[in-house]
């Protein structure tokens, strides 16, 4: 196995595993100051037991997700080198930004707050967690920011062979940038209501602590039917963007080979990359693709046949994950609608809660599939249209990559492990008694 | 210019760095020779818990500026110490993991896990970037392409070693100072003894790497060019006195803010005789890296240096705000709260 590979597939590991922790940190975070808000305003003590308990799982997640962050960033100089020297003067400012400005923030005030639950004044306490929320949300936006420049660069001139930064401006505002921030927000704000609902609908189904699950189940129902709502309808706009920024990846979504009006999206299709057509392909609805990218149903799209081999991205597996992803999308839309409806008697529902207690993995799956298609679908470059992917790596030894990924798989397996049981122990475990007691006091 | 003035803030993110989580590399280091009972080791956990993640984003930072100031640095370095580099990643996760898991469980073997990782994963990363900033110092094997040509044995050379012990020992001291501040009654004491008896070596290795700086290195020309720049690492070696005058007169604040100030300073002694190199080649001087043809472009040194003009000072005062909120002693009866690490 050769360098280019072991790297690329260490980088995988490296950022799949992280983002199993980045979405729960954005989307909880911001519960969580929503619950403590609420104990303020209004006094209700229940609110800040909430805090309490959906506090314990977040720091456990919050701690897993922070240290296998540094790696991310040590990973572009260890292995992607020549990567970073091409693009360092666009892509390492922002980066270097995103530590100044927002990870600084997150990190000092999360430990204010997990410290300080009696030290601070409850307003003080309060404000320590919205910073929090604030600062991861940031956090990702510069990321995110770093991440769409190299799927859609701008904002620069060539310089003695390598891009250099002429708008900064252009860079932190373009359209991609927006989409793909939007998208990812409120696809994590989709995991962290499922992670919500999911774990209450797990304690309303044993009867205990009702008022205290059913009101999070509710409040977790609210985020999640908002976000994956508007997920589907950005989702839609930030694919239509393909079609100007990467037209081969939108391609590969559809596995759409043949450059035509009236593109179709088949119900079925298995891509045949040898031959450049899909082995099997059911179910046309004619002009599909050219109105989901074009609005128009006669518009042309471009076939990945009139891309050259050398330039298309592995198409089965963006054209699966792309699928996957749309489908657990609606689902996500469809469930929290039924929930919706269903939210003033929850107790008399136990299959959703069921489904609800099972669907708590999905959105995780989902977001991965997401990275998936973004990141294999932008192959074989690493900056599209600027530099490919097996250009970027490092001049070091199969060797150390070899040996550094087989100890990232088991330590990040021990730590997955590790992570997951204690979470799932807390959330089993539940509040604590004397708050179940003052709740089913007030339950009467 | 503008170049000249990333290398200063540079040099000085390295050095609040090592100021801030040397001192919880050094404690975590000692955990098991300073915490006997699990009282003390939670106490030890918890009178780093309000810092340490805070801490480490300055590494975070000085990686990422870096890697947006001078990119071809950060390319050449970060590649060429790979395994080093990957053990102290290792060795940050191992104990960011402790911290938080440590607690949540009540076994013995559970605990003894984490203390173990806490230990290792404190250790390496506080040898580690003493290996690596030695070598710095003194330059690597880069060909004209800038491609490493040796291996993690090639970075353990007499000096890079040396280096590795001088910041094990700073940090060391670091850390059983904050111990100090930070505890009462039997563990402060223990704290403070540790603290004295590894001044010793720390002091012996101090003078041995400023020695071996002269024969190894050529840090010491700019010094000889400007004199008056004498003053950086004077300031490091009275800074270092101090510490064990503060130590027997039982001032543990103050001893930490002189071992502080030791720290920073011997940095910037480093940095200081580095520049305008960055990354020395030892095969062929013209191949080195240096301040100049490193850089990114003034443009995006010129957005870096709004921004860090505005939110570094930002940063500073919260960071300070939490030092002075959560400067109390911790003691046995803090550790019940469900808080508490």
């Amino acid at each position: 196995m050769d360098v280019l590979f072991l790297s690329r597939l260490q980088f995988a590991v490296a950022t799949y595993f992280h983002f199993l922790f980045v979405p729960l940190t954005l989307g909880l975070s911001i519960l969580l100051a929503i619950m403590q808000s609420l104990h303020l305003k209004t006094g209700n003590e229940e609110y800040r037991s909430m805090a309490k308990f959906w506090g314990k799982l977040f720091l456990i997640n919050f701690a897993i997700g922070v240290v296998t962050g540094i790696t991310l960033e040590f990973q572009f100089g260890t292995n992607w080198s020549r990567y970073s020297r091409y693009v360092g003067d666009i892509f390492g400012p922002l980066l270097a930004i995103e530590a100044t400005v927002a990870f600084f923030l997150e990190s000092t005030f999360i430990a204010v707050w997990a410290f300080g639950w009696k030290r601070l004044s409850p307003k003080a306490h309060t404000v320590s967690i919205w910073l929090v929320a604030l600062a991861a949300n940031v956090s990702a936006f510069w990321i995110l920011i770093a991440n769409a420049w190299m799927q859609s660069p701008v904002g620069f001139v060539m310089q003695k062979g390598r891009p250099v930064l002429n708008d900064f401006l252009a860079v932190i505002t373009q359209p991609y940038a927006i989409l793909t921030i939007l998208h990812t927000l409120s696809a994590a704000y989709v995991v962290a209501g499922f992670f919500v609902m999911g774990i209450s609908a797990y304690h309303i189904l044993r009867k205990q602590h009702l008022s205290f699950f059913t009101r999070s189940f509710r409040m977790g129902l609210t985020f999640a039917l908002i976000s994956s709502l508007f997920v589907v309808v950005e989702g839609h706009m930030h694919g239509a963007d393909l079609v100007h920024k990467q037209p081969a990846k939108l391609a590969a979504l559809e596995a759409h080979w043949e450059t035509g009006k009236y593109a179709p999206v088949y119900m079925l299709a298995i891509p045949d990359e040898e031959n450049s057509r899909n082995s099997i392909q059911i179910g046309p609805i004619p002009g599909a693709l050219s109105l989901l990218a074009y609005h128009s149903p006669s518009a042309e799209v471009k076939g990945l046949r009139d891309i050259p081999k050398a330039e298309r991205p592995p198409v089965a597996l963006t054209f699966l994950s792309f699928r996957l992803m749309v489908t657990l999308g609606m689902l996500f839309a469809l469930l929290t609608i039924v929930a919706w409806f269903k939210r003033n008697k929850l107790e008399s529902n136990p299959l959703l809660l069921k489904v609800m207690l099972y669907a708590i993995p999905f959105p995780y799956i989902a977001c991965e599939l997401g990275w998936t298609v973004t990141e294999v679908g932008r192959q074989p470059w690493i900056v599209y249209g600027l530099m490919k992917t097996s250009d970027a790596v490092s001049p070091v030894a199969a060797s150390q990559v070899g040996t550094s990924l087989v100890a990232f798989v088991l330590v990040y397996s021990l730590l997955g492990l590790a992570a997951f049981l204690l979470m799932a122990r807390a959330a089993r475990k539940g509040p604590p008694k004397s708050v179940a007691g003052t709740t089913a006091g007030k339950g009467v | 210019m503008l170049e000249t003035i990333w290398f200063l803030l540079w040099g000085i993110l390295w050095a609040v760095y090592f100021m801030l989580d040397g001192f919880d590399l050094g404690l975590g280091t000692l955990l098991p020779f300073l915490g006997k009972s699990d009282t003390d080791r939670r106490i030890i956990y918890n009178a780093m818990g309000p810092f340490w993640d805070g801490n480490e984003v300055w590494l975070i930072t000085a990686g990422g500026v870096t890697f947006a100031a001078f990119p071809a640095t950060y390319a050449v370095l970060f590649s060429s110490f790979y395994t080093p580099l990957m053990l102290l990643l290792f060795g940050l996760i191992l104990r960011g993991a402790a911290f938080e898991l440590r607690g949540k469980l009540e076994g013995k073997r559970w605990r003894s896990l984490w203390d173990a990782c806490m230990t290792v994963g404190s250790f390496l990363p506080a040898l580690l970037l003493g290996v690596a900033f030695a070598n710095i110092f003194r330059g690597i094997p880069l060909d004209a392409e800038g491609i490493y040509q040796g291996d993690l044995f090639t970075l353990l050379n007499p000096y890079g070693l040396l280096g590795g012990l001088l910041f094990l020992f700073l940090f060391l001291v670091h850390g059983a100072i904050w111990l100090a501040v930070k505890s009462d009654g039997a563990l402060q004491q223990r704290a403070a003894r540790m603290a004295k008896k590894l001044w010793v070596p720390l002091v012996a290795f101090a003078v041995v790497f400023l020695v071996f700086s002269w024969s190894e290195t050529s840090l010491y020309y700019n010094y000889t060019v400007m004199p008056a720049l004498f003053l950086v690492p004077l300031i490091a070696v009275l800074a270092l006195l101090l510490v064990r005058a503060c130590l027997a007169r039982k001032d543990y604040w103050k001893a930490w803010f002189a071992s502080s100030l030791t720290i920073v300073f011997a940095t910037l002694f480093g940095v200081v005789g580095l520049y305008p190199n960055m990354l020395i080649s030892t095969v062929n001087p013209a191949y080195s890296l240096t301040v100049f043809n490193s850089a990114s472009s003034p443009f995006t040194l010129q957005i870096m240096l709004v921004v860090a003009l505005i939110f570094v000072p930002i940063v500073i005062i919260y960071q300070g705000w939490v030092y002075v909120y959560f400067r109390h002693k911790v003691k046995p009866e803090d550790l019940h709260g469900e808080e508490a690490y």
